[in-house]
């Protein structure tokens, strides 16, 4: 095997997995709380932005230029998001739930708007270049340098991974899902629902401005057309292949969805003048937004669906009581 | 400052609030956020292209300006194609998509998910037959005429205005004084309850889609006369659309106009302050506060 096959197969998957941390952050907000994010681009794009105006050396006649180092910049990136969807969930959380759908879909709109627009903050449409990269000492030996960044992204997925998990297992995590499903048992058992949908709300937006930063910081350079709304359906779409609820079917949906997305992207170039292509790319998008409708139809769950979890303590009380485990 | 935007504003707002009636019956009546709502206008706008060329091409004669105005008779008939051909494509996209999922009793956020991609479905597959190029109806220009007061306007401004006047009056009318209006209250107040006292909840629901859909369709039409015909138009008023339904109040059809008049007027005055390229942000704005310090809108009842 090649050595260019092993370096794109390692670039491949490094964005795979940028996709798969804000499928995670997606799978806090909808598959454990039930809130609907239509602005996941708007979340993404604040979080590189941040990132890189915390990390990019001074330059002249923008304003940032920090220069700090790249954990810092992503720390940032995670803040600043999870403030805007804190801010944004404390306005509609408590309204209808599909006006938290419109609050943030104006979110992202807004967000385009400012990148595009503050051209002293964000660069405006040229976006900011030079976007310092972990490991560029690295950058001459192109397989090392994949590697070592994939090396980085599978850390960090494992660690939230790690860490929503057992979130999940909390009783936090029981408390969310218990409102999901019925908020008036919930409240009737003293659970403020408001709160803990605010809370899960914020660290989803937090792990998605984490994504943003990951991405900006591996590819190099951010623009505002990296995060146009068909970003927010591509994760959707991600979400629900792999099962929205399930973290490992969070990142297996990640992975799957942006294969076919690269190999159908790969096929247009390769299959139409490119003079056409602009235009077979739309017909990639309504194959997705078809796939999409078609799995809400025929197979909610996703590829693997939520997994039933309750207290670990439930399977020892009944043991202890000598009765065996009911499995619905 | 310039008394042409109270001219620009109230022509934009009548557009957005055609398209919020739509919003706001959908939103009341079957109960989900239709994120597919922007699409209807621009399939709208492009049926009424393709119709109204093919026209043209058939009798150009049709071609010919009708009187001051800048279109031939091609575009009125194209119009009527148009908003009978987008009402049928919202019915095949309920019977399709959102029929299904109420049949499966689907949740609110899966309907509202499931309009999320239908709409990209659709904005694409026009971006696939139109390309992006943005497209007109006509290339004749128009002078502007002088009203009085520093206003001016076009004749095509005027004739949109006019049109959209009473079409909000025939949905009012039509919403309260005949027996559809009052099932499609019924169902809207209580479905379950509609259904036991014999209204016919699915003609109902049928003739929340036409009306929509035949609205978004005028609306599309009217951008495409007055701006331009592009695939994103729909994407670009969804955010106006969403935040005048919401100001009006869900469900209330002369607050839809109203608040549609009111984001439209803002837009524009805003405008001259701003700059054109934060339009777009006027509206999330608008929302903001609404949904800050009167959710339930002008004319809305609380929850």
């Amino acid at each position: 095997m090649s050595i260019e096959l092993v370096a794109y197969g390692a670039f491949f998957l490094t964005m795979a997995l940028t996709y798969a941390i804000m499928c995670l952050g997606l799978n806090v907000q909808w598959g454990q709380t039930g809130l609907f994010n239509v602005g996941i681009a708007g979340f993404v794009a604040i979080g590189a932005y941040v990132s890189a105006l915390l990390t990019t050396p001074d330059a002249a006649g923008r304003f940032g230029g920090f220069g700090l180092p790249i954990v810092a910049g992503w720390l940032g990136a995670a803040l600043a998001a999870g403030l805007v969807a804190f801010l944004i969930g404390a306005l509609t959380i408590r309204l209808r739930a599909d006006y938290l759908a419109i609050a943030t879909f104006g979110v992202a709109v807004a967000v385009q708007l400012c990148a595009l627009n503050l051209e002293l903050v964000t660069g405006g449409p040229f976006g900011i270049g030079f976007v310092p990269r972990p490991f560029a000492s690295l950058a001459g030996d192109p397989l090392a340098f994949s590697l070592a960044n994939l090396g980085v992204l599978v850390l960090v997925v494992l660690a939230l991974y790690l860490a929503l998990e057992r979130l999940l297992r909390s009783p936090w995590g029981r408390v969310l899902r218990a409102i999901r499903e019925d908020e008036t048992a919930a409240l009737a058992l003293g659970k403020s629902a408001t709160r803990f949908r605010l809370q899960a709300f914020a660290i989803g937006g937090a792990i998605m401005g984490l994504a943003g930063a990951a991405q900006a910081h591996f590819i190099g350079f951010i623009a505002p057309d990296n995060y146009m709304p068909m970003l927010t359906f591509q994760v959707w779409a991600m979400l629900i292949v792999g099962g929205s609820g399930n973290n490992r079917g969070a990142i297996l949906g990640a992975i799957l969805v942006w294969g076919i997305w690269a190999g159908s992207a790969g096929a247009i170039a390769s299959l139409f003048p490119p003079g056409e292509q602009a235009r077979a790319a739309s017909l990639q998008i309504v194959m997705i937004g078809v796939g999409l409708c078609a799995i809400l139809l025929l197979r909610p769950r996703g590829i693997l669906g939520e997994v039933k979890t309750v207290s670990r303590h439930i399977g020892r009380l009944a043991r202890s009581a000598g009765k065996p485990v009911s499995e619905p | 400052m310039n008394p042409q935007a109270l001219m620009d504003g109230l022509v934009t707002g009548s557009m957005i609030g055609l398209g919020a009636i739509g919003v706001t019956l959908t939103y009341s009546i079957l109960r989900f956020a239709n994120f597919a709502h922007g699409e209807f206008l621009a399939w709208g706008a492009y049926i009424a292209l393709a119709a109204s060329g093919a026209l043209g091409w058939l009798a150009p004669s049709l071609l010919a300006p009708i009187g001051p105005f800048s279109f031939g008779w091609s575009l009125p008939i194209a119009a009527i194609a148009a908003i009978a051909l987008t009402g049928g494509l919202a019915l095949l996209v309920d019977a399709m998509l959102f029929g299904r999922l109420r049949a499966q009793r689907s949740t609110v956020i899966i309907l509202v998910m499931a309009s999320f991609g239908a709409a990209l479905t659709l904005r694409s597959l026009l971006e696939f037959i139109f390309t992006a190029k943005p497209a007109y109806y006509t290339k004749a220009l128009q002078i502007a005429l002088p009203l009085g007061g520093g206003l001016r306007a076009t004749p095509d401004q005027l004739l949109s205005l006019g049109l959209a006047a009473i079409l909000v009056v025939a949905i009012h009318l039509l919403l309260t004084r005949t027996a559809i209006g009052r099932s499609m209250r019924a169902v809207s107040e209580n479905r379950q309850l509609a259904g036991v006292v014999g209204v016919d909840v699915r003609k109902v629901i049928r003739t929340v889609w036409l009306l929509g859909a035949g609205l978004a369709a005028v609306a599309g039409i009217m951008a495409g006369l007055l701006v331009q015909v592009r695939p994103y138009m729909g994407l670009d008023l969804l955010l106006p659309l969403f935040a005048a339904a919401i100001l009006g109040g869900i469900g209330s059809v002369p607050g839809a106009m109203l608040a549609g008049l009111i984001v439209g007027l803002a837009e524009a005055f805003a405008v001259q302050f701003v700059g054109a390229e934060w339009r777009a942000a006027i509206a999330f704005v608008i929302l903001v506060a609404v949904l800050l310090f009167r959710p339930q809108g002008i004319f809305g009842r609380p929850e």
